[in-house]
């Protein structure tokens, strides 16, 4: 057959995580430091929960948008946090993860040739969406001077008159960058004064280490023109569960419900219930991960200062994002040599953009004994490949 | 900090103080005076080891006893349950609320040893009105640690 395949999904680049992980899945004993969510279980009550739901026999399909009850405990949830009232009836649709939100809400706002903005180092699924949307994807590469934040003046420089959105990803996986309320201040100054729309993707908005996590949907003018996405992923330890969410403005969550009803029809349904109990009653569980995620946040960074390795401290998420430009080698080349040389995975920075360049992504979704392992031979690594570097000297 | 670091030491008694300083982000003196504080208060009574008997050759048989007793006048079960606990062999005693008064738990050589305790020691104890044994066949979790299987990361090893 002749063309049988599209265009745009043939020049739609590869994941770069995807190429790295066919190398390590080839290693038995390798030790990983490159997964992308949640060490722990799901809490027992939650996952109980879904076991009841099954045992009752709610196996049908739920309305396209959710359960009423869920919406109503995300609504809940995000008075409670962020002190903004959504409706649960219109303004809240419960998606396949925090993923298809994304995926949904840009086909739901921009039309062909619009420019969406993109900040990176960032999670690989914007792009290739913003693209399959009919989008142009405009980068704005994020600096560790800024601590990985986004400032008012790099979104005024990357603004044109065919912008339609920014998506605003913090805390922020890969760099663990978090943006404090003074930061969303001066980018709501410029998303206003430019009329244009966020996506705010804040699937680590629980996992924070300094202040309480602070929305953009709470700046002014700000609720009316953003899509709010979350989920359970990793608040909850439920990646498996496939269950997020997104709230906004009711034109646009028609839309979304729109493309939402005809793809997917609706969310798991088992899932939905076990959220259900996540959010009643899991603050706890909540509270204790993001501890032990603290904690081993400390250690990490106090491992990276004793091997003088530099790294901006991060205060969100489970990641590190230390820099290698020292040794004069891509992340590519470091993370394949250190896997080769000390059988630890960790991931190249350009799998979340090219301006990841010269860092790697470290998870510290690991029990601090593994960490501890691994990190012994990050240290041993560096080491090593000081003391060649003063050879050739 | 203290709740966090009794978390801590809870689970991992043996951590090291630098460690436990650095993971809870404050110098180390502080971690050293809050510990001893925690001891001198007798919040912290104690840093023991989990041992799974079982896995050893060491014959050892464990009993949970309900024991229904009269309280005496101006003392309640606070007498009773001293004598009780004095006996090494008594592990812990709590007084518990329902249908009996005292939980006991008993660690023995032998069936016969903690029957033996039961009916010569404890039963004839003026204010026992009554006990029953029930003897511990199998531990599947115990101070919070799973006993009968291993933690397995079945996680994809790279994902975005």
């Amino acid at each position: 057959m002749r063309d049988m395949l599209s265009k745009q999904a043939v020049d739609l680049k590869p994941s770069g995580i995807r190429k790295f992980f066919d190398i390590v899945s080839e290693m038995d004993d390798a030790i990983s430091l490159g997964v992308g969510e949640p060490d722990f279980d799901t809490p027992w009550h939650i996952r109980d929960e879904g076991i009841y739901s099954l045992e009752k026999g709610r196996t049908f399909y739920t309305s396209n948008s959710g359960l009423m009850e869920l919406r109503q405990e995300i609504c809940n949830y995000i008075k409670r946090k962020q002190g903004v009232v959504y409706d649960p009836q219109h303004e809240v649709l419960i998606t396949v993860g925090g993923s298809e939100a994304i995926d949904i809400g840009l086909r739901a706002v921009v039309n062909p040739g619009d420019e969406v903005l993109i900040p990176q180092p960032s999670f690989v699924s914007y792009e290739p969406c913003a693209i399959m949307a009919g989008a142009v994807p405009v980068i704005i590469e994020l600096k560790e001077e800024n601590e990985f934040r986004l400032t008012a003046k790099e979104l005024e420089e990357a603004i044109t008159d065919k912008t339609k959105i920014l998506i605003l990803p913090f805390p922020n996986n890969p760099t663990g960058a978090i943006m404090e309320r003074k930061d969303l201040e001066e980018i709501a100054e410029v998303i206003r004064k430019h009329d244009i729309l966020v996506m705010s993707d804040e699937i680590y908005a629980e996992l924070t280490y300094k202040e309480k996590h602070v929305s953009i949907v709470e700046m002014e003018g700000m609720r009316e023109r953003t899509i709010l996405i979350n989920g359970f992923s990793k608040a909850y330890a439920m990646t498996g569960w496939r269950l997020g969410y997104a709230c906004g403005p009711r034109e646009i969550l028609e839309q979304m419900t729109k493309l939402h009803q005809f793809a997917i029809m609706c969310a798991p349904t088992t899932s939905q219930y076990a959220a259900v109990e996540a959010l009643r009653n899991g603050d706890e569980d909540v509270r204790e991960m993001s501890m032990a995620y603290n904690q081993r946040r400390r250690y990490l960074m106090n491992a990276f200062r004793e091997m003088k390795l530099s790294c901006f401290e991060p205060f969100g998420a489970f990641y590190v994002f230390p820099c290698i430009k020292e040794f004069g080698m891509t992340s590519e080349e470091f993370a394949e040599r250190f896997l080769a040389e000390e059988k630890v995975a960790v991931v190249p920075g350009t799998a979340f953009g090219d301006c990841g360049e010269g860092y790697l992504r470290i998870s510290y979704a690991y029990s601090l004994d593994n960490l501890k392992l691994a990190i012994g031979k990050l240290a041993d690594f560096v080491e090593r490949l000081r003391q060649q570097e003063k050879k050739h000297e | 900090m203290r709740e966090e670091l009794l978390k801590i030491i809870e689970r991992n008694s043996r951590i090291d103080l630098k460690e436990l300083a650095v993971i809870l982000g404050v110098e180390e003196i502080d971690v050293v005076n809050e510990l001893q504080m925690l001891e001198e208060q007798g919040i912290i009574c104690g840093y023991h080891t989990m041992i799974d008997w079982e896995k050893t050759s060491i014959e050892k048989v464990s009993a949970l006893i309900e024991v229904r007793v009269t309280p005496q006048r101006g003392q309640g079960f606070d007498n009773i349950a001293e004598r009780v606990y004095k006996y090494p062999e008594v592990t812990s005693v709590y007084l518990i609320s329902g249908g009996y008064d005292l939980l006991v738990t008993l660690e023995g050589k032998s069936l016969k040893e903690i029957s033996g305790f039961v009916s010569d020691k404890l039963s004839t104890l003026d204010s026992v009105l009554s006990t029953a044994t029930h003897f511990i066949l199998k531990k599947y979790k115990d101070h919070g640690t799973i006993l009968t299987k291993k933690y397995e990361d079945t996680r994809e090893k790279v994902s975005p």
